[in-house]
């Protein structure tokens, strides 16, 4: 075990090259819907149980088919109506279970990343091999059912091994040369793009995803009502949207169906996204486009820029 | 770390429909608009939980939420959930008969047994009662062996049939915790519907060993129990979230057909002075709006086939 992950630098929040948007935009925001399959009956990992209850966890599983059966459709109309292209963290597997979904997020030329096979199949004990294999399963089933090159990856339920970020890039090599797995959400240092040190030296970012704003830490870690969540995505953006004008920021928030879209719980949603696109120097994008955009632009000067700051 | 077998990247279920074979994959926005009685939108299923919570409790599998969590004798939580069913029920009835509601009662069999009272004072009001299990820390849970299961079923369901003089058709498990085989063993004992999975906002058909039984959406986010005391969110925000959840589920129902909201509420939480007016500002809000439709469950249930 190491005292330290070795992705990054210390690279201070002030006096970095600017990041200017398209279109002279401040912030980069995206939203990212995790759509999941959770198993009703997973196997067991000597790392993580995967249910409070032995089997059948009812009460965990069926509230997150709820999301898949009520909520997406609810939280769709909701990203369309404010003109918002939702950047899926995808259980892959959920394209074999529930190909109708996929097929209503692909109409509207959503972004598909990897978040894995299954959000109850952890990577805790899976030696490099298998690592990759889940991976590249996962990469394969993106390509196969939406014909996307899936560029970016939250490892599944948020495990980890110390290879997750080198072998995603491997595998996105493999498969796509640099047109695939060149961003990370796994990371949250920072609220702009850092390019990451990886093995295999591919040009590689970490993109904030922020768990502060992620809906189910809001709702079932710290309890928050409803009202109280959308004044914090609302504070988040005001304070992020004006030092944007100096630093050129980056605002995410990830969401699950069966938190956000809950009837008592979406009137608060909706109101952020209202507030936050009703802004002028917004740019509303995906996960994809902001990765590459910061890629072609920006990493380079970054690099330079980390490299003259390390004492 | 240490090394997984292959078999774990393995997926045996991986095939389209869900992992298991108790009900179909159906997105809700997909399915035949539902008309409720006299054109209304919204059918408002007030779910009353009367609940023996045991002093002896022995905490198997788990310790049931709202039960003892202090060393015996826990007269603290004991008396409190007690409270509810003195108390704070004649608040709820006071309330429900001034808005109109129509309450199902959910009632763990152990306290129809020991207060014949109340149970006859809702025989005469001739409201709905389903089971609610034989008492909260009569578990159903994996793994339980499946003779003592069926027993507990049905001991629950004989006893609360012969008490109330109604034929109980509805079932919730306490804790709405289940085992493998809960809907086999509700469905042989005469259940035809049952409130334990929260995975959908309508009733949809659940397939049992002894034929198909329906999941009524009786919701826990929206349970006072939840917000106030898994949430600890005041008793004025869990007002708020309701009436904001009454006004999305109305507005839904206008383009894609009847929706229900389900309210499960506790005497114990609800029915306490300085909460009860909280209850008493939802409902005048929700039966304000003139395509609500106060209903039981199985009057719901009837109306949706």
């Amino acid at each position: 075990m190491k005292e330290d992950p070795g992705y990054y630098d210390y690279w201070p929040y002030e006096n970095r090259p600017k990041i200017e948007w398209p279109n002279g935009a401040q912030l980069a925001f995206w939203v990212a819907p995790n759509i999941e399959y959770y198993e009703l009956d997973p196997p067991a990992n000597p790392y993580r149980t995967p249910w409070p209850q032995p089997h059948p966890a009812v009460s965990g599983y069926s509230i997150r088919d709820w999301g898949n059966r009520v909520g997406h459709i609810r939280q769709m109309e909701l990203l369309d109506k404010y003109g918002i292209r939702g950047s899926i963290s995808l259980s892959a597997a959920l394209c074999d279970h529930h190909p109708e979904i996929i097929d209503m997020c692909e109409e509207r030329n959503w972004e598909f990343f990897s978040h894995g096979v299954y959000n109850t199949r952890y990577t805790y004990g899976m030696n490099e091999q298998q690592e990759r294999d889940m991976i590249k399963d996962a990469m394969e089933s993106i390509l196969k059912h939406t014909g996307q090159k899936c560029a970016g990856y939250l490892a599944p339920a948020l495990s980890h091994s110390e290879l997750t970020l080198d072998l995603f890039a491997e595998v996105g090599t493999e498969m796509f040369g640099a047109e695939g797995g060149f961003y990370s959400c796994d990371l949250f240092h920072d609220d702009q793009p850092t390019p990451i040190h990886l093995r295999s030296g591919k040009r590689f970012v970490s993109i904030p995803y922020s768990l502060e704003m992620n809906d189910t830490i809001a709702y079932l870690v710290q309890k928050v009502p409803p009202r109280q969540y959308g004044k914090a995505l609302k504070d988040n953006f005001d304070r992020l949207y004006a030092e944007g004008a100096e630093s050129g920021t980056i605002m995410c928030i990830p969401t699950h169906n069966y938190q956000v879209s809950c009837a008592h719980r979406i009137k608060a949603y909706e109101e952020a996204l209202e507030y936050i696109t009703g802004h002028s120097k917004v740019w509303v994008t995906t996960g994809r486009e902001i990765a590459s955009y910061y890629l072609e632009h920006y990493y380079d000067a970054a690099l330079a820029d980390i490299s003259a700051k390390q004492i | 770390m240490s090394k997984l077998d292959n078999k774990y990247l393995h997926y045996p279920h991986r095939s389209y429909g869900m992992d298991h074979n108790r009900y179909e994959w159906s997105m809700l926005s997909t399915r035949p608009k539902v008309s409720w009685p006299e054109g209304k939108l919204l059918a408002l299923w007030v779910n009353v939980g009367l609940q023996f919570f045991p002093l002896n409790q022995r905490g198997v599998p788990f310790k049931v939420p709202g039960g003892m969590t202090k060393p015996y004798p826990d007269l603290r939580h004991y008396s409190l959930r007690d409270y509810g069913n003195r108390v704070g029920i004649y608040r709820f009835l006071k309330a429900f008969d001034q808005y109109g509601i129509k309450p199902t009662f959910a009632v763990s069999t152990r306290l129809a047994e020991r207060t014949p009272y109340l149970i006859d004072k809702i025989k005469e009001r001739g409201d709905e009662i389903i089971c609610h299990g034989y008492h909260m820390d009569a578990l159903h849970y994996g793994g339980q062996d499946k003779v003592e299961e069926a027993e507990l079923v049905e001991k629950a369901l004989d006893g609360l049939r012969k008490m109330t003089g109604q034929d109980v058709k509805g079932w919730i498990s306490p804790a709405k915790n289940e085992s493998a085989n809960t809907p086999d063993l509700l469905a042989a004992n005469g259940i035809t519907y049952f409130c334990d999975w929260v995975n959908d906002d309508m009733p949809y058909v659940f397939q049992t060993q002894h034929g198909p039984i329906t999941a009524m959406p009786l919701s826990t986010e929206l349970e006072d129990y939840f917000i106030i005391l898994n949430n600890l969110h005041s008793a004025e925000s869990w007002a708020e979230q309701i009436c904001d959840a009454c006004d999305f589920l109305l507005q839904e129902a206008k383009t894609q057909g009847g929706r229900i909201l389900s309210l499960n509420i506790h005497p114990w939480v609800l029915g306490q002075p300085h909460r009860i007016g909280q209850l008493e500002k939802v409902l005048d809000y929700i039966c304000s709006k003139r395509e609500v439709w106060p209903a039981y469950a199985g009057e719901i249930l009837a109306a949706f086939k």
